[in-house]
């Protein structure tokens, strides 16, 4: 029996690339999912990425990619949906490609509540150029970059793009199937920039050499170890917060997109033409 | 018409209908007068937060069927390589106007003539125009379009702070009498659709964003369908092709005019806002009986070879005054160097040569001199 899923996958591309246990295919799995479950129609949607890992999943999607530049997937989408605000666009990023190098674009496309929906795959690590430092990785972490320790602070980019102006905004790992799903669903369903991040296990690089944990379900539990619902979190103190993934839902408003602004201002100029 | 504003009149006339820009002196004018008319004519304009997202946006809207266009100056031009050569590598068509401007300063220069051809990473050929005048700013602006277009390429209009900012009166022909190219759209349906195969002219079709083809727009190596694979030879044929389609037709996308080239001495050969004074420079020189030619270079890359020889056919000398420390003269060396003396008159002032400055090198050079 083929798997359901099979008929979104771009033909000829399997076996994927991603090293076993990596949560890349569960997370193109849940999207293929979402996609299924609204009926959506693969022929009017483009799916972005840059580089790293997770980048490397629109290339397994059978509609339109970009398997792009490292950073820019957010400013190829605002030029996308400016010229074809009907196709729906996807990003598939990672930590490294949306909250380091395109930090600028991400929180700019934030602001302008740019209509798409942002999946970032979060593994704490630049894994696909062998481990190095990143923004989101845990203070007092070894990576090749940080042979000591990492010194630096994570970045919590749910509350950065949260801050920015994002209309949706959620956070799942790969221990959470189920709910990544219908996050998926409610991004790809919302009107506005819709961003979800999901921690995820990466076992060949950040599990074995960061984390001790080289075993993939080993990793999946230690996220869902690690994870608490906003709900608890808000109850929580900072010191049973500490080292916490914070899981849950953050924002869901309706405010207009870019899309609905250039509408407006268009009315106005053929208003005075 | 002040030159940045023709430029987007050029560009507009050309069927542009997405910009792009992040603010920098002295392309200022070019954003502003896109974003005052690019409602207008039903296209759309965004300011963006940076270069990058800029060439990227722009990217963006043309692989979704719009003809897209950025401008900016040296350093924004600098960021811009990396998204040339995404464009160039996955064969999108844009046009980048590059205002070029003194390194950190607002003064006229022309030293952005080689980052121009080989700013961005990998192998490639460029094309780049260089307009002299307010007039060639909307002609070549137009061109570039339908170049870009026509080779899904990046297409560079190299203009100079000198010229877009200057005012003069310009001609702009009614629609009818401007022919207009568009790429060419697939034939074929998208089961059988090869996104990077190249037609007799090495330039594949293209489709667009939301048409149901299902494109794969990768930056890695790819086979004609358009998939991440590699293989040696297939790494060789991509990239060969997409130079080729250009550097192939380097002839017939050669734009200049030659004046009095055909029994010269001295040969001028200068483009942009240089040129202006070397044809005035030329024509006393020829009224003093010096045979002297001049060949203005309405674009320098792929370069013009064929104009070039054509044009110094008698010469003994070539002069290639420049207002930089002299670039462009190494590429004119290497095409004429074993049949002339090719001499570069560099002017770094952030000033063009005045006609005098180039009458007497005219003067100095040729064998035949009056003393007055």
């Amino acid at each position: 029996m083929e798997h359901p899923n099979l008929k979104y996958v771009r033909g000829g591309e399997l076996p994927h690339m991603f090293c076993q246990g990596c949560g890349c295919g569960q997370i193109m799995n849940a999207l293929l999912f979402a996609i299924d479950q609204l009926r959506l129609d693969t022929r009017k949607m483009v799916a972005i990425g840059g580089v790293g890992c997770s980048s490397r999943i629109p290339a397994y999607l059978d509609m339109y990619a970009i398997h792009g530049i490292h950073g820019r997937t957010l400013a190829y989408a605002t030029g996308i949906k400016l010229a074809k605000p009907e196709v729906k666009v996807v990003v598939l990023t990672g930590d490294g490609d949306c909250g380091s190098i395109g930090g600028n674009h991400l929180i700019h496309a934030a602001r302008r509540n740019l209509d798409v929906t942002v999946i970032m795959v979060n593994n704490g690590v630049y894994a696909m150029t062998g481990g190095q430092v990143a923004p989101t990785t845990a203070r007092g972490l070894y990576t090749t970059t940080s042979p000591r320790g990492n010194v630096e602070r994570p970045f919590d980019i749910c509350k950065l793009v949260e801050t920015a102006g994002a209309t949706y905004v959620a956070r799942w790992t790969t221990a959470h199937p189920g709910a990544l799903i219908q996050a998926i669903k409610q991004a790809l369903s919302h009107r506005g920039f819709a961003f979800i991040e999901v921690v995820s296990q990466c076992p060949t690089i950040h599990g074995r050499h960061s984390l001790g944990i080289a075993d993939p379900v080993e990793n999946i539990e230690y996220l869902r170890k690690k994870s608490i619902t906003r709900d608890q979190a808000a109850k929580a103190s900072a010191e049973e917060l500490n080292g916490k993934i914070v899981v849950g839902k953050f924002v869901e408003k309706r405010l207009p997109t870019l899309e609905d602004c250039y509408r407006e201002l268009e009315a106005k100029v053929a208003a005075t033409c | 018409m002040l030159g940045n504003h023709a430029i987007v009149e050029g560009a507009i006339a050309a069927g542009c209908r997405f910009f792009a820009g992040y603010p920098i002196t002295p392309a200022n004018e070019i954003c502003e007068h896109m974003a005052q008319r690019m409602p207008e004519v039903g296209g759309r304009f965004i300011q963006m937060e940076d270069e990058l997202g800029s060439i990227y946006a722009i990217c963006g809207a043309s692989l979704a069927g719009k003809k897209a266009m950025t401008a900016t100056a040296s350093a924004g031009y600098n960021y811009m390589q990396e998204g040339i050569e995404y464009a160039v590598a996955d064969e999108i068509p844009i046009v980048i106007v590059d205002v070029m401007r003194q390194r950190g300063e607002n003064f006229p220069t022309q030293s952005d003539v080689m980052q121009a051809r080989y700013g961005a990473a990998g192998d490639h050929e460029m094309i780049v125009l260089t307009p002299s005048s307010v007039q060639e700013l909307f002609d070549l602006t137009f061109e570039a379009f339908n170049l870009a277009e026509r080779f899904r390429n990046p297409v560079i209009v190299l203009s100079e702070a000198t010229i877009s900012l200057m005012r003069e009166g310009i001609r702009i022909p009614p629609p009818d009498q401007l022919e207009v190219v568009n790429r060419k759209k697939p034939i074929v349906p998208p089961k059988e659709f090869m996104a990077f195969r190249g037609e007799e002219d090495l330039v594949p079709r293209m489709s667009e964003i939301g048409d149901g083809y299902q494109v794969l727009y990768t930056h890695n190596p790819h086979d004609e369908r358009g998939r991440i694979a590699w293989t040696p030879r297939m790494y060789e044929e991509l990239y060969n092709r997409i130079e080729k389609k250009i550097a192939g037709k380097a002839d017939e996308i050669a734009m200049y005019d030659a004046e009095s080239t055909e029994d010269a001495e001295v040969v001028v050969i200068a483009y942009g806002s240089e040129a202006r004074g070397c044809i005035e420079a030329v024509r006393t020189a020829r009224g003093m009986g010096v045979k002297a030619g001049m060949l203005k270079l309405k674009n320098i890359w792929p370069v013009p070879a064929k104009a070039m020889q054509d044009s110094t056919r008698k010469a003994k000398k070539v002069l290639v005054p420049e207002m930089n420390t002299g670039r462009y003269v190494h590429v004119v060396k290497e095409v004429l160097g074993c049949s002339a003396e090719v001499i570069s008159v560099p002017k770094n002032q952030g000033r063009i040569h005045s006609p005098e400055e180039i009458l007497s090198e005219i003067r100095r050079h040729s064998s035949w001199s009056i003393r007055i």
